[in-house]
């Protein structure tokens, strides 16, 4: 059991390179499964050094749960700020930054928030306070900065506290 | 069966068509660079993305197998858009904002950004261990760090 846990210290990230390789090669087969898979044993047990404490993710719904929330809001918000681009004049827009205070501590799971605003369109993150602790992102349009802080909390930061810690 | 995945690529390109043109179009509009940057994400995302689909069902329609490579180049995009915007939006923060126009970050005081020595002379009174303390961020925070 000792060797097992040696041998695949993080069995997500085994299963992620083998299909990422897969993905490379394009035309699956027995071959490229195994060269694969000896990636993914490989590749963590080198890189281990290098990024200590790694995350565990123990929730795996939860990680689908929040992609198939944050596609749908990427998709929702494509269509509003297509809109907005195209049918308000630019001095209406009223740009804005807003500051929010995090309760995420992980740095993996503060990228995974900053990667995830700025993706959907209309809000893009832009720096972190000097400790860590307050995430700037700035609004193309927000006419209730507040409102924008609190659903970015709500639907995402949940999501992620309960996936990472 | 052939003639409906040619009609959902054609939907599809054309979809990406527009998104790719709102996002240049938004370029020339919005007027400051922080608006600016939203444009792109757009074109990133649904743009890209739903070329990415088009190529995938005429891979599954038409050639002889399928192909997932898309979900390669979806991947990697994801992961390194967000990483160019962060840059883009440091460069304007440390040429265009000072921390009094930005909002504050509560007790943390001042902006990665603006974290600087010259900053620390301006508003700071953590002389000397400025350097240990920026180390310790790149780092992150820990749990237990306080």
């Amino acid at each position: 059991m000792r060797f097992l846990q040696r041998l695949f210290p993080h069995p997500l990230l085994t299963g992620l390179l083998t299909l990422i390789w897969l993905l490379l090669v394009n035309r699956w087969s027995l071959n490229s499964l195994l060269f694969g898979f000896f990636l993914g044993i490989v590749i963590p047990v080198v890189t281990n050094p290098y990024w200590p404490s790694r995350p565990t993710l123990k929730r795996p719904m939860k990680i689908a749960e929040y992609l198939v929330i944050a596609l749908w809001d990427i998709l929702v918000a494509n269509v509003v700020v297509a809109r907005l681009v195209l049918f308000r004049r630019a001095q209406d827009l009223q740009p804005h930054w807003i500051s929010i205070p995090l309760e995420l501590r992980r740095p993996e799971a503060i990228t995974a928030l900053a990667a995830t605003i700025t993706l959907t369109p209309g809000t893009v993150s832009a720096d972190l306070s000097a400790k860590g602790h307050y995430l700037l992102v700035h609004c193309l349009h927000a006419p209730d900065p507040d409102s924008v802080v609190e659903e970015i909390k709500s639907r995402y930061e949940r999501r992620l506290l309960e996936i990472f810690e | 069966m052939a003639s409906l995945s040619e009609f959902l690529i054609s939907a599809l390109l054309v979809i990406s068509g527009i998104f790719g043109f709102v996002g240049s179009f938004g370029l020339i509009k919005l007027r400051d660079s922080m608006s600016r940057l939203h444009a792109p994400t757009k074109a990133t995302t649904v743009g890209v993305g739903a070329v990415l689909i088009a190529s995938m069902i005429h891979a599954a329609a038409f050639e002889d197998y399928p192909s997932f490579h898309e979900l390669l180049i979806t991947l990697f995009l994801v992961l390194t858009a967000p990483v160019t915007a962060f840059f883009i939006a440091k460069v304007h923060i440390h040429r265009h904002e000072t921390p009094q126009s930005m909002p504050q970050p509560g007790e943390d005081r001042v902006w990665a950004t603006h974290d600087t020595d010259e900053g620390e002379q301006i508003g700071g009174d953590k002389e000397g261990k400025a350097g240990a303390d920026r180390e310790g961020d790149r780092e992150g925070d820990r749990p237990g760090t306080p």
